[in-house]
């Protein structure tokens, strides 16, 4: 393969925004500019696709690797795929349109500038999943938080300002630490290559501190409890758009992280600290849920939920069990799908009534037939009913648990109910009972454009729901071979 | 004879200096001519030092107190692109204080001389001759808008305690020059023992003067308030220049003479490093006026360049050259940015009054932006990669507390260049600035700030032409 396909899914959606940058910007009418932004990012999502046929199941091995000199003798720019990563790419590049298309009701001014930033994240977020030198990693890794920052800033709500310092401080100070510790493993192991070093190892005395600094890196990015609490105030205060990616794709960078780093590149020490994580994983399921129960705010019980979802990754990821693992993986893109698809609907009716309050609503169902269904659908799959893909990750990664750590397990299982418990009250809050706010006679059901976005979310959900065999095909080999690694890693010490 | 093309520079410059300094004497109503022409001789003496002293490994003239190597001519061009830059964007703002006059080019040229021969120096009379040439410029230039009360007493401040810190300087150069009975580096590093504890009084002393020069914590009282009143020009000159020419001395200083007395200065450098990281961090947060922040901001820099010296590998050193080349282009783009807010010849220099700047000033906000995520170090800009060589130098070394608490700092910092980008992103707009600009001033921006922003393209550049430098 010599044409540098990932690098050219990178590139696009820079190339994209500088485009727009030198379109002017019109009062009013905006249509070239989200033409524009639309193509680019169509184009980089049918480029991605491609990807994925091309994509050869039948190898761990990491695919359409590029290589090329850095810095001399020091970093290679060094990108490639494999199952894991892939999945995450095209989850990528399929939110990115869907974002693009939805901000024709969100954001009302300087249109251009906020596409400009979709697309400069879009770029660094396909960076950050086919990264292969640490480096390059940590690179693209930091850089997203600058257009996040203004995403936030510019286009949030009342409380933007701190939202988005928080955001930008408790991930920058996560991540300086893993700064270090990729330096340092530099300076171990003589060079920055995951490939090369997952062949190498890193030597046990090191392991323990450097999957710390790792962890204090993923640990805010994912987040886990205690250090979530950036994210809520985050995603209220995010446009609606902006909440999409952040739900959809940002947090993926973390438990991409640690399957990719932590696990592979120091499997003794995930060993040892699995306990901290089911701990953590555990407590971020249950404690999170029960915040979300109380919450009067749509967003923020939407954002306690994926704090609890993300406990369930972590739970998987660390059961480091076939099954474990998939699951959590498969919990991400379906996290992705689902979180992102929440947002949405949260922000279809915010856009009409601006208000995030539940008790603003009611009744919806007697006026807005459609977007109740879709809703309903959507609810559903965020507790995991049987049918929906956030049944076959929450399976999976309880499977995995069980194996592992009974008690576990069954904490976890109860987390489950929770999940079902405020999804279902936030539901039943939303669109049933009495039509009482006379506001909400008038309320418009969904536009073209909504219920595109909107069915375009649910078609994956229920595919995936009924037959998740292409996503398991896709990651089977690759985890199968990472948790050989680690069984022979483990055993040789 | 001995051959003089090694210091043709430093000759050709002073000869332009007196040169000038005649036709500002003879010729009425010169200072637009001077000005040109000062700018004309620097672009020479850069041509003429990349031309003669560039491809020399080392040489040295006068009895070896004069040394010309890789490190001296490529701080040498730093030095004098910095002068130029900094001199052809004054103009237009020292005419609005109707202080366009010849001296101020002939002084910045001095001063400029003044570092060259500091960073050539290879004894400590020459040094000294040097420092004293460049530190009576400066204070003259500090004081240039003598009809405000601010820049009078910033000249008057820093002439003050400069001339206080020289006083220990000379102290520390006598009592080493006592115990080695030279006043030449490479003889008193052959002759000085580090049983004689006496001696490690006058390499603190020496330190605490040179700690003074770059306003490293805790020597940068004089700072803040120096910035703040001194022209924004001659500001941008005290960030940038000086700071290039007392770093080389710095290095200078600790690698030929006090090398082998590195257990009794590594201690004082990681102090020095870690308390002005952590200090230009933490009182930044609380200034309002953008040249103040820029003082504390520049003694945080200064930190960072010091935890690279402070290594003892040539690795370190040449990290630290990255880290000043890189900085000294984002203060550039940044002072850039600062001298075109100006509305009706009135020049602003509040944080509040960048408010809201991106609506009415979308591109300068743009660069802004780039310049201030540099200046944070975030990724994938400039300033990233300049502490990033510095902490892959320190960790090489395993100094794990200095790399923690240096990084740590790095979030501290974060959070007032946030404050700014803020205040230019989130809040409300102000009434509209001038755009009038001279076209140096937007060349000078817009050439800095692409260089902060494709910097990631080329990286190995730069860390080849400092690789030359091998003081160890």
């Amino acid at each position: 393969m010599n044409f540098p396909i990932l690098s050219s899914l990178i590139l696009l959606p820079t190339i994209g925004a500088l485009f727009l940058f030198f379109i002017k910007e019109k009062e009013g009418n905006n249509t070239t500019i989200k033409y524009v932004a639309l193509f680019t990012a169509v184009v980089n999502f049918l480029i991605s696709i491609y990807l994925w046929i091309a994509f050869d199941q039948s190898t761990s091995s990491f695919q359409f690797i590029e290589d090329r000199t850095w810095i001399k003798s020091f970093i290679n720019y060094k990108v490639g795929v494999d199952g894991i990563s892939i999945l995450f790419i095209i989850l990528t590049t399929f939110i990115t349109p869907l974002c693009i298309i939805s901000v024709n009701n969100s954001v009302k001014n300087r249109l251009r500038d906020f596409l400009i930033a979709i697309l400069i994240m879009e770029s660094f977020m396909i960076g950050v999943f086919s990264a292969l030198d640490l480096i390059v990693f940590y690179l693209f890794f930091e850089a997203g938080l600058i257009p996040m920052f203004l995403i936030i800033g510019i286009w949030g709500g009342a409380r933007r300002v701190y939202s988005a310092f928080k955001f930008f401080l408790y991930t920058l100070l996560g991540s300086v630490l893993m700064l270090v510790a990729i330096i340092s493993i530099y300076w171990i192991t003589g060079t920055t290559d995951v490939v090369q070093l997952y062949e190498i190892g890193i030597d046990v005395k090191y392991q323990n501190l450097l999957w710390l600094a790792f962890f204090s890196s993923f640990a805010v990015k994912t987040p886990m409890w205690p250090v979530h609490t950036w994210l809520p105030d985050a995603h209220v205060e995010a446009p609606t758009a902006g909440s999409v990616l952040l739900a959809a794709i940002l947090l993926k960078m973390a438990g991409y992280g640690f399957i990719r780093f932590s696990l592979g590149l120091f499997p003794i020490a995930s060993e040892v600290f699995t306990p901290l994580i089911y701990t953590l994983s555990v407590i971020a399921i249950i404690f999170t849920s029960l915040i979300a129960l109380m919450q009067e705010d749509m967003k923020k019980l939407i954002a306690y939920s994926s704090v609890a979802h993300m406990g369930f990754v972590t739970l998987g990821i660390f059961t480091l069990q076939q099954q474990g693992i998939e699951g959590s993986i498969i919990q991400m893109i379906s996290h992705g799908l689902v979180s992102a698809a929440l947002f949405l609907t949260v922000g279809v009716v915010y856009d009409r009534m601006h208000s995030r309050l539940i008790s603003t609503y009611g009744g919806l169902v007697s006026v807005i037939p459609k977007y109740s269904i879709l809703f309903m659908l959507f609810a559903l799959a965020s507790l995991g009913l049987p049918g929906t893909s956030g049944f076959i990750g929450e399976f999976l990664i309880l499977m995995g648990a069980f194996k592992d750590n009974f008690l576990v397990a069954v904490i976890a299982s109860i987390g489950v109910i929770l999940g079902a418990a405020y999804m279902l009250w936030l539901y039943k809050r939303v669109v049933f009972g009495k039509l009482i706010n006379e506001d909400l006679k008038k309320i418009l059901d969904l536009n073209r454009s909504e219920y595109f976005i909107l069915s375009c979310l649910a078609a994956p959900i229920l595919f995936f729901g009924f037959y998740p065999d292409p996503l398991i095909n896709t990651i089977e080999v690759s985890v199968t071979d990472l948790i050989n690694m680690n069984n022979t890693n483990i055993a040789s010490k | 004879m001995e051959n003089l093309n090694a210091i043709l520079p430093e000759i050709f410059i002073s000869l332009s200096i007196m040169f000038l300094l005649i036709l500002g004497v003879f010729k009425n109503d010169s200072s637009k001519i001077t000005f040109n022409l000062s700018l004309f001789a620097i672009l020479i003496t850069t041509i003429i030092t990349f031309n003669e002293t560039y491809s020399v490994n080392r040489e040295t003239l006068f009895n070896e107190s004069v040394v010309i190597d890789s490190m001296s001519s490529l701080m040498k061009i730093i030095t004098l692109i910095g002068g130029f830059l900094v001199l052809v964007i004054s103009s237009t703002y020292l005419k609005t204080f109707k202080i366009y006059n010849i001296e101020y080019p002939v002084l910045i040229l001095s001063s400029i001389l003044g570092m060259m021969v500091m960073i050539s120096s290879n004894d400590l009379i020459v040094f000294y001759m040097g420092l004293e040439l460049q530190s009576l410029a400066l204070y003259v230039l500090a004081t240039y808008n003598r009809d405000q009360l601010k820049s009078s007493e910033a000249g008057l401040k820093y002439f003050v305690l400069s001339a206080l810190s020289s006083g220990l300087l000379l102290y520390g150069c006598s009592l080493v020059y006592g115990f080695s009975g030279s006043t030449n580096f490479d003889i008193i590093s052959n002759q000085l023992n580090s049983e004689e504890y006496v001696l490690t009084f006058g390499i603190v002393f020496i330190l605490v003067g040179l700690a003074f020069k770059i306003s490293a914590v805790p020597f940068h009282m004089w700072a803040p308030d120096v910035y703040e009143g001194s022209p924004t020009t001659v500001t941008l000159f005290f960030t940038i220049v000086p700071k290039v020419a007392a770093l080389t001395v710095f290095i200078r200083f600790l690698y030929v003479p006090f090398l082998n007395l590195i257990d009794q200065w590594q201690m004082i450098i990681v102090f020095l490093s870690i308390a002005s990281m952590v200090f230009g961090a933490v009182a930044a947060i609380g200034q309002t006026n953008i040249k103040r922040l820029i003082a504390y901001s520049s003694i945080g820099h200064i930190g960072y360049t010091l935890a690279g010296l402070a290594t003892a590998s040539n690795e370190g050193i040449q990290s630290s050259i990255i880290y000043i080349s890189i900085y000294v282009v984002m203060n550039l783009a940044l002072f850039s940015c600062l001298l075109m807010l100006r509305r009706k010849d009135q020049y602003y220099e509040d944080i509040e009054d960048l408010s809201g700047l991106s609506k009415n000033h979308p591109l300068l906000s743009l660069c802004l932006l780039v310049i201030l995520f540099s200046l944070a170090g975030i990724p994938p800009l400039a300033g990233f990669f300049a502490k990033f060589y510095v902490f892959k130098a320190v960790l090489e070394q395993s100094m794990f507390f200095l790399a923690i608490v240096g990084l740590l700092s790095t979030v501290v910092a974060a959070f007032y260049y946030l404050r700014i980008i803020k205040i230019i992103y989130f809040d409300k707009e102000k009434d509209k600035y001038d755009t009038d600009h001279s076209l140096w001033l937007k060349f000078s921006l817009t050439v800095s700030t692409i260089l902060i922003l494709l910097y990631f393209i080329f990286p190995s550049q730069l860390i080849e032409v400092v690789s030359r430098i091998n003081i160890i």
